[in-house]
């Protein structure tokens, strides 16, 4: 099933928040729709997109290029992006992030091997003030982790643990 | 002192409407829309002496007169991109006090003859782009969004739009491409987003802190505004203060309170109770100061922190303390604009990459001398010919650390410890 048909209702209500003549505009929030599905932009999404907004699916990849928040490819159900510039690395995220990758067996940029967690270092979060923090983005969205500690950290992935594997199921 | 941008500090869950209008809420935006031209709005605004929060400084109500009455229609767009290291303002104040921030979004777009504004956060704001949608919502219900407003003709749509992770959206027309479902790469100026912006029309684009005083000078005149602040700067000012530093968090003084009174009196003093070696008054796109006491006692406002070499910026200042070198500090900025150019032109998108190159030798020890006066040419051969401020944000912490703080970048001292 298109996306078009699918979330139909959402599409809309995207639609509608730009002037009708500029539809390319919604390009970005159908991307972030269409990355619910599997946590990447497959090639019949591109198409989707493209078909609905009288683009070229080549005009939609590149937008998927440019901006980090999209993905091309399959990663972690979880990807936890830890922010390690300079604030943040000056509050110690560096070696956070080191525990974080030494904890969990991987490098960064790794996924663990059930395929729950992907670990990214990522620039500014505009979270300075209560770092080491870092975001985790999923199907669900995005949610602020702040003020952590390696303990706290290693908490939330068995919690996260538990919860992609409901899906899963 | 009594908050009047972070208000949440002072007034329990003014983030609900009830709460917000209780205190006086809405009321300024009603003054100006029953009571008050267009063009007296943005006089006011003008002669108020507010100017724009996000970094540049420029003056709010000149950049709102520049809007041309021949071209319609006109936009309203706030700049929630906030993205610069060591800045997280703006996130306070959507998160907290929503709706200060969106009245002065209403505000602004009518002294704009704007009837639709649309609000770029970055996409790392879900949950806030989320939060202001339902508080959009509430005000739609209420009757203070929509057509007829207040029994006139005006009417007004506010809309957020979500960035995806990419600083150069914060540079105003490169933001403007994004909501045009383009890569956010800036545009050639002129013309300027007030002739030719969003959609090729008219275009006032302001930062979330800039508007959120808007309902405040409407509410209590230009005079009232003026009174705080400093000659040149008026009003408060909300700094972002992260680093060394025992108690970061935002800050919102009058402008010409000094570093010393921003890091030790309410910052807490400087972590591990060591001097302050460096302080960076904008971000990472910041001139890295030398923190001697005349720097300390530098009142923070736009002339004053200029006499020092570096910008006010943001304020959001960064602080460093002697526990680590320069040369640590500034391969953590470029590798973050190396990361973040977009592109598109030459002396940004290829002078980040060879300082990125250089300071990495330079890290690793090797020709230290040459490399550092390598890396020193490069940056001043980028100034001055990028196509937006990013590229010359690349080059001011590089150049200024190697001027300033030259023992850092000595071979014999490679090697300490770091972060």
């Amino acid at each position: 099933m298109s996306l078009a048909d699918k979330y139909s209702q959402e599409v809309d209500k995207i639609l509608a928040k730009y002037p009708p003549e500029q539809k390319r505009s919604a390009v970005m929030p159908l991307l972030y729709l269409a990355q619910r599905e599997q946590g990447f932009i497959t090639k019949s999404a591109l198409e989707d997109i493209a078909q609905m907004l009288d683009i070229t699916s080549t005009e939609v990849a590149e937008i998927v290029g440019f901006y980090t928040l999209y993905h091309d490819k399959k990663a972690g159900r979880y990807r936890m992006q830890v922010c390690t510039d300079l604030p943040c690395a000056l509050r110690g995220a560096d070696k956070f992030l080191e525990q974080l990758c030494s904890n969990l067996g991987i490098q960064v940029g790794g996924t663990t091997a059930d395929g729950m967690i992907t670990l990214e270092a990522v620039t500014c979060l505009a979270g300075c003030d209560r770092a080491p923090m870092f975001q985790v983005q999923s199907a669900d969205g995005l949610a602020y982790h702040e003020n952590m500690t390696v303990d706290k950290t290693m908490e939330l992935v068995e919690t996260l643990r538990k919860s992609g594997k409901e899906v899963k199921e | 002192m009594t908050h009047l941008l972070l208000r949440h500090r002072d007034i329990a869950a003014i983030d609900r409407l009830d709460v917000y209008q209780t205190n006086g809420g809405l009321q300024a935006f009603k003054k100006a829309v029953t009571q008050m031209k267009p063009q007296e709005v943005t006089d006011m605004v003008k002669a108020s002496g507010l100017r724009g929060r996000g970094g540049a400084g420029f003056p709010t109500g000149v950049k709102w007169s520049f809007i041309p009455n021949n071209i319609w229609p006109h936009y309203l767009v706030a700049n929630a991109d906030e993205s610069e290291p060591g800045t997280f303002k703006d996130r306070e104040i959507m998160e907290s006090n929503p709706f200060q921030f969106l009245e002065g979004v209403a505000i602004a777009a009518y002294a704009n003859g704007a009837n639709a504004a649309y609000i770029y956060l970055r996409g790392e704001f879900w949950q806030v782009a989320a939060r202001l949608d339902e508080k959009i919502a509430d005000l739609e219900k209420a009757g203070f969004l929509g057509g007829t407003l207040f029994g006139t003709e005006y009417s007004l749509h506010i809309f957020t739009h979500l960035g995806a992770g990419a600083y150069i959206c914060g540079e105003e027309t490169a933001l403007l491409e994004s909501i045009e479902g383009k890569r956010g790469m800036p545009r050639i100026r002129p013309p300027f987003p007030a002739v030719y912006g969003l959609y090729g029309k008219p275009t006032v684009v302001n930062n979330v802190e800039t508007l959120t005083n808007i309902p405040l000078i409407v509410e209590k005149g230009a005079e009232w505004f003026k009174s705080l602040g400093t000659a040149d700067s008026a009003g408060v000012k909300i700094f972002s203060l992260s680093g060394h530093i025992n108690k970061p968090g935002n800050y919102e003084l009058p402008f010409g309170t000094t570093y010393r009174e921003l890091i030790y009196t309410y910052g807490g003093g400087v972590t591990d109770g060591r001097p302050v070696k460096a302080i960076m008054s904008a971000g990472a796109s910041s001139a890295m100061i030398v923190a001697d006491d005349k720097a300390l006692d530098t009142p923070m406002d736009y002339a004053s922190v200029r006499g020092l070499g570096a910008d006010l910026g943001s304020a959001s200042v960064i602080v460093i303390n002697d526990s680590v070198d320069l040369d640590w500090v500034i391969n953590k900025t470029i590798h973050f604009f190396k990361h973040e150019s977009c592109g598109k032109c030459t002396p940004c998108r290829e002078g980040c990459y060879w300082m990125m190159n250089v300071i990495e030798s330079i890290e690793r020890g090797e020709k230290v001398k040459e490399n550092t006066e390598l890396l020193h040419s490069i940056a001043k051969e980028m100034q001055n010919k990028c196509l937006c401020p990013l590229g010359e944000f690349a080059t001011m912490a590089v150049t200024t650390a190697i001027e300033r703080f030259p023992a850092d970048f000595i071979a014999s001292e490679k090697g300490g410890s770091h972060g």
